[in-house]
C-alpha cells in the first residue's frame, strides 16, 4: 500500500472473482472507493452486483483476487472488517414473531449499541421512516415496504463507518425513499460511506461516484455526470398524441441507438450521425403524427444506464481468471 | 400546491362512483373494509374499474394496497362492504373468481426447483388448462417471454427479468380476463422494467384489465387511472393528467402540471400533518 494511513480507501478490490459452478457471477473486479464516499452500483439484473457485496461483507469467500476493507482483508482479517461494516442483504431477515422494537433492540443489542442509545435510535428511525405507530406489531404482519423499511433501520442501529446496501429501496415508496435518502446524506456529512447497489436511476443521481456493472465486470466507473458524460449522440424528448405508436415509428429508423416511453413522453437516444430533431419530425410527420413536438433533452442516469445496458458487453471478450501465480495477494478459500 | 378536490378527494362526493356496484365493470367495490383486531387495514373504499382499464393503485407503504387485493382475488374474506371482479361476489364465490383472474406478485409463485416447462405445466393444471389449448398457450408463453430453447433450465438459474416473465406467463395461462399484478416490478432494473411494461401493453392491447401497484412514479404514467390509497383510505383518483391538475397550483398550463410523484408526496404530507393536527 503505498497510500497514507488516513487515506487508506474504505474499499479496494482487485482482480476479485467468484463463481457459482458453472455461472461466473464476478470476473475480475477491481473498485476502489474513497473514505467518505455515497458509491452507487448499478447494472442489470443478474450482473454480479450481490455476489460483489456478499464477498464486501465477508459472508462470501472469493475464487480468486483479493478484497481489502479500510486495508483489512476481507478474507484473513474478517473479525476486523465486521466490526466496521453494516450489510443490508436483499432477503427479509427480521425475527418474524418480535415486535418491530424488539427487532431494533436485538440487533442493536448484537452491534454492541448500549441501551440508552439502543432507545432513541431506534424511535428515531422509526419516526423518520413513518413507522412509529407500527413500533409494537409483530414483524410477520408488516407489510412489504414496511418490512423492507424494518430491515433499513436495523442496518442503521449502529452507525458503522461502511454500510453495504443491497438494493436497500426496493419496494419502498417515494415520501420513504426521499427519508432514506435524507438519512444517507447525513452520514455523509459524518464521514461514513456507503456502498448502494440501485435500480433507481434518481438514487444514482445522489451518489459520489458510480460504477455500471454487466455480466460480472465494471464496465464505466465516475461521477454521475461523467457517466452521463460519456454517452454519445443526443437525447430527443417528445411529446404526441400516439407515444407508443410514435416508439414504434422512431424506434426503427437508422441512426437511433435506443427509443422508449419515460411517462407519457417518447424519448431517443439518436447516435452522433443520427437524425436530427427536424428529420425525427418529418418522419412523424409522415407516419400521420403531425403535431408531435420534438425538443432535445439533457442526458440523465435513465438514458445513460439504458445506452450502458443496450449496447452490451460482448464486445469486451472473454476474460479468463487469474491463475493463483498472478495473484500475488493469493488470498482463496 | 392547493388543496384541489375535484379528483375524488376524501371529503367530496367521487364522480362515476353510483351507488350501486355495477357489473358491466372489472371491478365494483363498495364500502370495502378489512380489519385485523382493532387495526383497520382498509377502510370503507369504494371504486370501479371499466373493462380493459390498466387501474394503477398508488400509496404508502402500509396503506392497503395487498390487502384490498387479497380481498379482491379471494384470498381472504373482507370485514365488511361488498365486490364484483368480473360481475361475480368475490365474497359469495371465491373459487369461481379465482379462477377467471390471474395474480402475480412481486415474490413471483415459481418452484424454483423445477424447470420452466414443469412450473407452467403446473400452472395449467392449476387452471384446468389441456391438450391442444395448452400447447398453444405455451408456445405463445415461450415466445413471449423469451424463453423458446429454455423450457428444460431449471427456474432458479433464470436471472430476474426472465423469471418475471415466466410469472407473468405461468399467470396467464389460463388468459384471464382480470389481472392483478402486486409490484411486479419492484427490484427489477430499468431496462427490464421497460420491456415488462411492453408486455402489459400487449395484454391490454388484447382487451385484459390490468390492477396494478407499484412504487415507481414514472409507470404510474402509463396506467390509464389511478387510485391513490393512505391508511386504508382512498383519497384520490382520477386519470393521470386529471390528477396531476387537481393538485397543480393555479396558473399552471399543461405544460408546467406537478409531476405524478409530486402529487404522490403531496397527498402523503399534506394527509400526515392532517392526522397530526386532528390526534
Ligand atoms: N395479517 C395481518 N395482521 C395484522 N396486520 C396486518 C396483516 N396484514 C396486513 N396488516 C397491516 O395492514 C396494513 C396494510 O398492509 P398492506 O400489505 O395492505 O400494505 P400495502 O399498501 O400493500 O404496503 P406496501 O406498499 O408496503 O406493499 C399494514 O399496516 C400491515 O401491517
Ligand atoms: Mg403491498
Amino acid at each position: 500500500m503505498t497510500l497514507r494511513a488516513n487515506m487508506v480507501a474504505a474499499i479496494e478490490t482487485a482482480g476479485l472473482w467468484r463463481s457459482f459452478g458453472s455461472v461466473e457471477a464476478v470476473r475480475g473486479v477491481d473498485l476502489s472507493v474513497g473514505a467518505g464516499e455515497v458509491f452507487g452500483l448499478l447494472g442489470p439484473d443478474g450482473a454480479g452486483k450481490s455476489t460483489l457485496i456478499r464477498m464486501l461483507a465477508t459472508v462470501l469467500a472469493p475464487d480468486a483476487g483479493s478484497a481489502r476493507v479500510f486495508g483489512e482483508s476481507v478474507t484473513r482479517a474478517a473479525h476486523r472488517v465486521i466490526p466496521r461494516i453494516g450489510y443490508m442483504s436483499q432477503r427479509f431477515s427480521m425475527y418474524p414473531d418480535l415486535t418491530v422494537a424488539e427487532n431494533l433492540d436485538f440487533f442493536g443489542t448484537l452491534r454492541g449499541v448500549g441501551a440508552s442509545d439502543r432507545a432513541a435510535r431506534s424511535s428515531a428511525l422509526l419516526e423518520s421512516m413513518g413507522m412509529s405507530a407500527f413500533a409494537s406489531r409483530q414483524a410477520q404482519f408488516l407489510s412489504g415496504g414496511m418490512k423492507q423499511k424494518l430491515m433499513l433501520a436495523a442496518t442503521l442501529m449502529h452507525e458503522p463507518d461502511l454500510l453495504l446496501l443491497d438494493e436497500p429501496t426496493t419496494g419502498v415508496d417515494p415520501v420513504s425513499r426521499r427519508e432514506f435518502w435524507r438519512i444517507i446524506a447525513d452520514l455523509h456529512t459524518r464521514g461514513k460511506t456507503v456502498l448502494v447497489a440501485t435500480p433507481y436511476m434518481d438514487e444514482a443521481e445522489r451518489c459520489t461516484r458510480v460504477a455500471f456493472m454487466d455480466e460480472g465486470a465494471i464496465r464505466e466507473t465516475g461521477t454521475p455526470e461523467q457517466v452521463k458524460a460519456r454517452v454519445p449522440g443526443t437525447l430527443f424528448e417528445i411529446a404526441t398524441s400516439d407515444p407508443r405508436r410514435a416508439l414504434m415509428e422512431l424506434g426503427g429508423l437508422p441512426g437511433i441507438a435506443s427509443a422508449h416511453l419515460q411517462g407519457e413522453l417518447v424519448r431517443v437516444l439518436a447516435q452522433l450521425d443520427g437524425p436530427d430533431a427536424a428529420a425525427l419530425e418529418a418522419a412523424l410527420q409522415g407516419s400521420n403524427l403531425a403535431g408531435s413536438s420534438v425538443r432535445t433533452a439533457v442526458i440523465d442516469m435513465e438514458a445513460a444506464f439504458a445506452f450502458l445496458a443496450e449496447t452490451g458487453t460482448r464486445e469486451h471478450g472473454h476474460r479468463t481468471p487469474p491463475t493463483p501465480e498472478a495473484n500475488p495477494e493469493g488470498e482463496r478459500r | 400546491m392547493g388543496q384541489a378536490a375535484t379528483v375524488g378527494d376524501a371529503a367530496t362526493p367521487r364522480e362515476r362512483v353510483s351507488s350501486a356496484p355495477s357489473s358491466d365493470m372489472a371491478i365494483s367495490v363498495r364500502g370495502l373494509t378489512k380489519r385485523f383486531g382493532t387495526f383497520t387495514a382498509v377502510d370503507a373504499i369504494d371504486f370501479d374499474v371499466r373493462r380493459g382499464e390498466v387501474f394503477g393503485f398508488l400509496g404508502p407503504n402500509g396503506a392497503g394496497k395487498t390487502t384490498a387485493i387479497r380481498m379482491l382475488t379471494g384470498t381472504i374474506a373482507p370485514t365488511a362492504g361488498s365486490a364484483l371482479v368480473l360481475g361475480d361476489d368475490v365474497i359469495a364465490k371465491p373459487e369461481k373468481v379465482k379462477r377467471r383472474i390471474g395474480y402475480m406478485s412481486q415474490k413471483f409463485a415459481l418452484f424454483e426447483d423445477m424447470t420452466v416447462d414443469e412450473n407452467l405445466r403446473f400452472y395449467a393444471g392449476v387452471y384446468d388448462v389441456s391438450g391442444a389449448e395448452f400447447a398453444a398457450r405455451r408456445r405463445y408463453i415461450l415466445r413471449m417471454a423469451d424463453l423458446e430453447g429454455r423450457e428444460d433450465e431449471l427456474t432458479a438459474n433464470l436471472s430476474v427479468g426472465w423469471k418475471q416473465r415466466l410469472a407473468l406467463g405461468a399467470a396467464t395461462i389460463h388468459e384471464p380476463e382480470l389481472l392483478f399484478l402486486d409490484e411486479p416490478t419492484s427490484g427489477v432494473d430499468p431496462v427490464a422494467r421497460r420491456h415488462f411494461w411492453d408486455l402489459l401493453y400487449d395484454l391490454a392491447d388484447d382487451g385484459v384489465t390490468l390492477f396494478v401497484t407499484t412504487h415507481y412514479m414514472d409507470e404510474a404514467n402509463h396506467c390509464h387511472r389511478l387510485g391513490f390509497m393512505y391508511a386504508g383510505r382512498l383519497i384520490a383518483q382520477g386519470s393521470p393528467t386529471e390528477v396531476r391538475a387537481a393538485y397543480a397550483p393555479d396558473g399552471a398550463t399543461a405544460g408546467t402540471l406537478p409531476s405524478i410523484e409530486d402529487v404522490f408526496v403531496h397527498l402523503v404530507t399534506a394527509h400526515r400533518d392532517r392526522q397530526e393536527d386532528g390526534a
